[in-house]
């Protein structure tokens, strides 16, 4: 039954797929009618201007084109033009530092907060105010301060990836329910031990979650943040295509784009199963 | 600086009023050093360090200006020269001392924007100008002009591509707080343009350009201020007629194609490109507006000069030398393709070609050339920093009053440029100043308040 429904899902799948391929073939189908001009003319002119071709580039050119980047994905030819599998390291790259600097920051405190009810109360407002910021808006004060672009990247990640996680270990280690801890203050339990063997445990799926919503973030930033400052990474190859104006290669790029962030949350979510239990 | 003072001059005061003790004031002493660092060496290599070196002994063994004079008063520059060798290995420190006309640091950055402005410094990096001139120079393409500005000033690039008024804006500290920068070498000369959406075809006339929408690529960039001219010499208020928004070149075109902006004034690549793309038609050149207008700069921080002077003398020779075969029309094809790969403009060649050969498409079905449609010419007149500032004046930029010329001088480096210029063999200009026209109002530098004073349509108060 369920495999069936699989195959079923599946069929949709590709059925939409190629629907969707084919209106966009249609849609960025060339008129065909190529303008009247002198050869001189032509020759110095597109192919849009001359033979009426679409600014879109249809699913065929795309796919030509990402073909040719796929062949040769590491390729470096200077400090301006990477391949797009270098690209995508240094945005990864990027992105696990700034995470996991925020991991190391968010839990523990995350957990204070959700342990104690006077902190809590303490840093709520700062919380509230700092959570709604957009990543984005940090990136000229970082640039000034830090006065290193590379790491100015690794400090939006930093700072966009840090609320989720701590309202969520503050939220999970702030719900774990009572008896458990009552339980393990009877059996004298020491502070340490409690927060490890019981309220951790507890938490983690809380916590996970939260993991899950940052590196979303944080791969939803990292793009925007390299195409700020340029250099290396995912986003400044799209700002670089984009100043070439070359849709076609916007476009690989979003897709890629996608697919790793798939690939982040996937890994994640199946962290997050590891760590859950049945009540 | 004063180290390059002549200690055996007996005559010089030593009226203590400066760091140095070599001029009666700080001030005197700032314009000292400049014209020190600028003044072209007519002797030797050889021979100016050898000096170097004797005049740093000679402080030494005399420390007090006062008896320095008597001694030289009494015994003679040259006899002091010999009794000073005597006891002093000078050859052998003079070499030692030669050894650093070599540059300090080697592997350099410099940011660029992906425009042909920046022709000079990107094709210096394939076509070999910065290894001619013994430096490992790594040209990287940035996101924007603010970008550049930061990076510049974080310290990240050792010298950038920035727009002329750009160190201007930095140094007055317009925008940030100042700081102080400087242009050695002037980028490119025209190479820009006035592009019009197409259903504009027949509102040639700017006089019907009321309630437009334009883009410009920065607020202190040629392109704002000329478009501003532009408009103002036909009667067109650019801040209450018309719409003038920053916005980055590639997003130009696309809102042009977009039916979201009228028209911009842009530096080119972008202006063939949209008519490459069909989306609009070149209305005029910049060069049209002021014939011979500097547009893109070379930039370094005046820390960089003082922290590696040899460096930024063998950067600035790279430069000039780049842009000097820049300047021959029958090296920009070669040039076109090698500055058209994805890791420098990432453009089609054919728009880079169009834009350098000046046999270009105009976008209304017509062939055109203008072999000087961009141009190269390093030699950064000051008098074209002044007329920045009298726009930055005119428009509200820069409020109070100006000393045009010293901030002209202590920016654009005229007498530097020419020394590396004599050095290279080529003929520089005699003045750093010279009188143009800019739409046939003549500017004359030596009286710019009078000329911000003389346009009808200005924000100055």
């Amino acid at each position: 039954m369920t495999a069936s429904l699989r195959l079923r899902a599946a069929v949709v799948s590709i059925v939409l797929l190629a629907v969707f391929l084919g209106a966009w073939h249609l849609a960025t189908r060339s008129t065909g009618t190529t303008a009247t001009m002198s050869p001189e003319y032509a020759k110095l002119m597109g192919l849009t201007a001359t033979q009426g071709k679409s600014a879109m580039p249809g699913p065929l050119d795309v796919g030509v084109k990402l073909w040719e980047h796929l062949k040769r994905p590491f390729y470096d030819n200077g400090p301006n033009d990477k391949g797009l599998g270098i690209q995508l390291a240094f945005s990864l790259g990027r992105v696990m530092l700034g995470y996991l600097i925020a991991v190391a920051i968010a839990i523990p405190l995350g957990f204070l907060i959700g342990m104690s009810p006077l902190m809590s109360k303490a840093l709520d407002p700062f919380i509230q105010i700092l959570k709604p910021i957009s990543p984005l808006a940090w990136m000229p004060l970082a640039l000034y301060t830090i006065k290193d672009s590379s790491l100015s990247a690794i400090f939006v990640i930093f700072i966009c990836s840090v609320w989720p996680m701590l309202i969520n270990t503050a939220f999970g280690v702030a719900s774990v329910r009572k008896e458990w801890i009552n339980v393990a203050r009877t059996l004298e339990v020491g502070n340490f031990r409690r927060a490890f063997t019981v309220i951790l445990p507890a938490a983690a799926p809380t916590i996970l979650t939260g993991m899950r919503i940052s590196i979303g973030i944080a791969w939803l930033v990292i793009v925007a943040a390299e195409m700020l400052v340029g250099g290396t990474g995912i986003g400044y190859f799209v700002w670089n295509e984009w100043n070439n104006l070359s849709i076609t290669n916007v476009i690989i790029a979003i897709l890629l784009i996608g697919l790793v962030g798939m690939a982040l949350d996937q890994i994640l979510a199946r962290v997050s199963r590891l760590v859950t239990f049945p009540e | 600086m004063s180290i390059f003072d002549d200690p055996f001059d007996a005559e010089a005061n030593v009226n203590a009023g400066c760091i140095c003790g070599q001029h009666r004031s700080p001030a005197e002493h700032e314009h000292a050093a400049l014209a020190l660092r600028c003044e072209p060496v007519a002797l030797s290599h050889e021979k100016r360090y050898e000096n170097v070196v004797a005049s740093a002994v000679l402080r030494a063994v005399f420390p007090e200006a006062t008896t320095r004079r008597a001694f030289l008063k009494s015994v003679g520059a040259a006899t002091a020269l010999a009794a000073v060798s005597q006891f002093f290995p000078l050859k052998t420190a003079t070499e030692a001392f030669a050894e650093a006309g070599t540059p300090e640091k080697k592997d350099l950055k410099v940011g660029f924007i992906p425009i042909t402005c920046a022709t000079p410094i990107i094709m210096a990096a394939p076509l070999g100008f910065y290894a001619k001139a013994g430096l490992n120079v790594e040209v990287v393409k940035t996101a924007g002009w603010a970008v550049i500005r930061d990076k510049t000033i974080n310290k990240e690039y050792d010298a950038s591509h920035m727009l002329a008024p750009m160190p201007i804006a930095i140094s007055l500290g317009l925008g940030a707080q100042p700081i102080p920068f400087t242009v050695p070498a002037i980028e490119n000369i025209n190479g820009q343009g006035i592009v019009l959406a197409m259903k504009h075809k027949d509102k040639r006339d700017p006089k019907d350009w009321k309630g437009m929408k334009f883009a410009i690529p920065f607020d202190y960039s040629m392109h704002n201020y000329l478009l501003r001219y532009y408009l103002a010499e036909h009667g067109i208020d650019p801040d209450t007629d018309v719409q003038l928004r920053s916005v980055p070149p590639p997003e130009m075109v696309a809102n042009l194609r977009a039916d979201n902006i009228d028209g911009f004034l842009a530096p080119d690549n972008i202006c063939q490109r949209a008519i490459y793309d069909g989306v609009g038609f070149l209305h005029i050149l910049s060069k049209e507006i002021w014939d011979g207008h500097p547009c893109c700069s070379f930039a370094a921080s005046r820390e960089f000069i003082t922290a590696a002077p040899n460096s930024f003398a063998a950067l600035t020779r790279a430069i000039v030398d780049a842009t000097a075969y820049a300047a021959k029309a029958e090296n920009r094809k070669q040039i076109a393709e090698a500055i058209a790969p994805a890791n420098y403009i990432n453009a089609p060649v054919t728009v880079l070609e169009q834009v350098l050969t000046g046999t270009y498409a105009d976008g209304l079905g017509g062939v055109k050339t203008d072999p000087k449609r961009v141009d190269f010419d390093p030699f950064p007149w000051q008098s074209f920093a002044v007329w920045m500032l009298t726009q930055m004046k005119r428009w509200g930029q820069i409020k109070g009053d100006v000393d045009y010329k010293s901030v002209a001088e202590q920016i654009y480096l005229a007498t530097d440029t020419r020394k590396v210029m004599t050095e290279m063999g080529l003929t520089p200009p005699k003045d750093s100043y010279k009188s143009f026209s800019v739409m046939g109002k003549p500017f004359d530098p030596t009286k710019p308040d009078d000329y911000v004073a003389s346009f009808k349509i200005k924000k100055a108060s």
